[in-house]
């Protein structure tokens, strides 16, 4: 039973921080129908910046994870402006191409920059860990929790009640008619590029603080794929709950198959779900289902 | 039907039947170039020192993947992020055959490029259902269970550890230098270029597009889509297949990490660049992507003078120039090397009446 505690606990903070790259990637596709494979690389360089701050620049830690998103909402700025803009209304494959295209320049850039090792994070949260129960639990897992769920908060209150989460919401259910209400759907586009770069940093930061950060971490974008198609790719309430799902998923199927088998069942259980939910309910949990007319 | 410039080759070509007008080579020119062209590439290896066989063995072999890729992608529109995975279906299955059952390689290569078929055949059938990027991620799935098939039945494909694989033999002839081999790709390569150029001449070619332009117009025409995609992916997939056991059989040996979602990307990469939908697009693609890695590393060892630091951020810079020139492609000529390679060949013609 403490067995499947632990496993339960560290597959819902997993699964806290696959919500928040997968809550990105959802803005993003709602607001311009693009699927970002790069995803993963934004996650890896919020991670890189903020750790080069607090070690080699001695910045504070909360004074880095401020410099670190403020930077990460240009970068979305810039990416979205230079890279994905000439996108708009192409044909899928150009689109996908195009940020598969983003993922590898962005994570050759960092590994010129960063190199390949993994680095740790100095300390930041306390190493005692925590008891609840029969469980031992470290503290980073608790505030990794925490910092997802109050993320995940944040942003439903926002989309709900402020003015550019009610604009941003409009843009993404219909493009056209938002246009003629007066919205940019440019600025809108761009604000969303620059949330999901944010939220992306944070995941990157709250994973570089548990696992140290190094290239391979950038494989999360791949692993929130199932996250979005089990939740529909359209619904951000479906990126929180298959985040969860998944993330509980890999956990149990890593602890209890993964020494039957060998390893490896944990990366693989989550894409055979997937195969599963397009087969049966290609739009997802909570998605829109796509009529086609002709 | 005279030529007077090789640049204004298909001026004043009339054709009176349509068995002229579905020609792949319209005129005596044309004929000749090809000629001139596999006359080059036949006697290539007398003139050149064996690692340029070598990087020529390569190139054929890509060119085959691509190709196979173009036919899925860039012909019947439907995009597949697992080639990488296909191919290494095709270099296990034949390389099971030829090193732990000893096999002939004869008939290990078209297993090789069967079982392919089948397993993409099987990975197509979401198609039905799945357009666009439901369809990439699908395709994504396959790659990443393939991978773990790959890396988890060590009993098999003895697991990462990889399998060395016999080289072939012809006769009483071994294929174990790289120009023997040579003639091996040579042959496969040409036989996958004129397959697949003539396929597009014959009802199935003509579905594919069909089904790429509209599946539903297609469909309302009498189209089985249904067929047609699986049948793309099949044929795709064989095409990976046989240039992954060619692949496999080349190199001499095997692993897991031979046949990942880079390779895939690889792939595809090359038919953007190369150019969507196009038989010759993919063979500027495949060569263009497999020179680059050794130009910016003759280029690196040109201006770094070797120092061991250096391999590393190549790898890296690798990366990032491939992901910089598929974006500068998408973006400035999305129909690729070969629209541009038109386009300097149409400046010609029009020389010097441009418009």
């Amino acid at each position: 039973m403490t067995f499947f505690m632990q496993i339960l606990i560290s597959g819902l903070v997993v699964g806290a921080v696959y919500a928040l790259v997968a809550f990105g990637f959802v803005l993003i596709y709602k607001s311009s129908d693009v699927i970002n494979f790069a995803q993963g690389e934004f996650l890896l360089v919020g991670a890189y910046i903020a750790l080069s701050l607090v070690v080699f620049y001695q910045v504070p830690f909360p004074a880095a994870v401020a410099l670190t998103l403020s930077m990460c909402v240009i970068l979305g700025v810039v990416v979205e402006r230079l890279v994905l803009r000439p996108f708009i209304g192409e044909r899928v494959i150009s689109v996908i191409m195009a940020t598969i295209g983003l993922s590898l320049l962005m994570r050759g850039i960092i590994q010129m920059v960063w190199g390949t090792e993994t680095r740790t994070f100095p300390g930041i949260f306390p190493d005692m860990p925590v008891r609840l129960g029969d469980v031992v639990v470290s503290q980073i897992y608790l505030w990794s929790l925490a910092v997802a769920v109050v993320l995940l908060v944040v942003f439903t209150v926002f989309f709900k009640y402020s003015s550019t989460g009610i604009v941003m919401r409009a843009a993404a259910d219909d493009q056209v008619a938002a246009l003629s209400m007066g919205i940019s759907v440019k600025r809108i586009i761009a604000i969303t590029w620059a949330i999901a770069a944010v939220v992306a940093a944070i995941g990157g930061i709250l994973l570089g603080n548990i696992n140290g950060v190094n290239p391979s971490l950038a494989y999360i974008g791949l692993m929130v794929l199932p996250v979005v198609i089990l939740g529909g790719l359209d619904s951000v309430p479906g990126a929180v709950v298959g985040g969860f799902i998944i993330g509980i998923l890999e956990s149990l199927a890593g602890g209890y198959l993964d020494p039957l088998i060998g390893g490896g069942v944990k990366e693989v259980a989550p894409f055979a779900v997937l195969l599963l939910v397009l087969m049966v309910r290609p739009y997802g949990l909570f998605g829109k289902e796509i009529i086609e007319r002709v | 039907m005279r030529s007077r410039n090789p640049f204004v080759m298909d001026c004043g070509v009339f054709t009176t039947n349509y068995r002229e007008d579905m020609a792949i080579l319209h005129h005596p020119a044309a004929k000749l170039k090809v000629l001139t062209i596999a006359a080059v590439f036949l006697f290539l290896p007398f003139f050149v020192s064996p690692y340029y066989v070598s990087v020529a063995n390569l190139i054929g072999i890509a060119i085959i993947g691509a190709i196979g890729l173009n036919i899925l992608v860039g012909f019947t529109g439907q995009i597949s992020i697992g080639h990488g995975a296909f191919m290494g279906v095709g270099a296990y299955t034949a390389g099971i055959l030829t090193a732990t059952l000893g096999w002939s390689f004869w008939i290990a290569l078209p297993a090789g490029g069967l079982m392919a078929a089948v397993i993409g055949g099987l990975f197509g059938i979401p198609s039905l259902r799945l357009k666009g990027l439901y369809l990439a991620i699908a395709t994504l799935a396959a790659q990443v269970i393939i991978e773990f098939g790959i890396v988890h039945w060590p009993a098999l494909t003895r697991g990462p550890a990889g399998m060395v694989l016999p080289a072939p033999t012809i006769g009483g002839l071994v294929l174990n230098t790289d120009t023997s081999f040579y003639y091996l790709i040579l042959t496969m390569t040409v036989a996958a270029i004129v397959f697949a150029l003539n396929i597009f001449r014959t009802r199935a070619g003509r579905a594919f597009m069909a089904v790429r332009d509209r599946d539903l117009a297609a469909s309302v025409m009498g189209i089985n889509i249904f067929k047609y995609k699986v049948t793309a992916f099949a044929l795709s997939a064989f095409y990976a297949g046989l240039a992954g056991a060619l692949w496999g059989h080349n190199l001499g040996m095997i692993s897991p990490e031979h046949f990942t979602i880079k390779v895939s990307i690889l792939y595809l990469a090359m038919i953007i660049i190369g150019g969507l939908g196009s038989v010759m697009g993919a063979i500027y693609g495949a060569c263009f992507m497999t020179l680059l890695p050794i130009v910016l590393r003759e280029l690196a060892d040109f201006f770094g003078g070797g120092f061991a630091g250096l391999t590393h951020a190549m790898l890296a810079m690798q990366e990032a120039v491939f992901g910089l020139l598929i974006i500068l492609f998408l973006v400035f000529e999305p129909e690729g090397l070969a629209k541009m390679w038109r386009n300097i060949k149409d400046y010609f013609k029009l020389w010097p009446f441009s418009y």
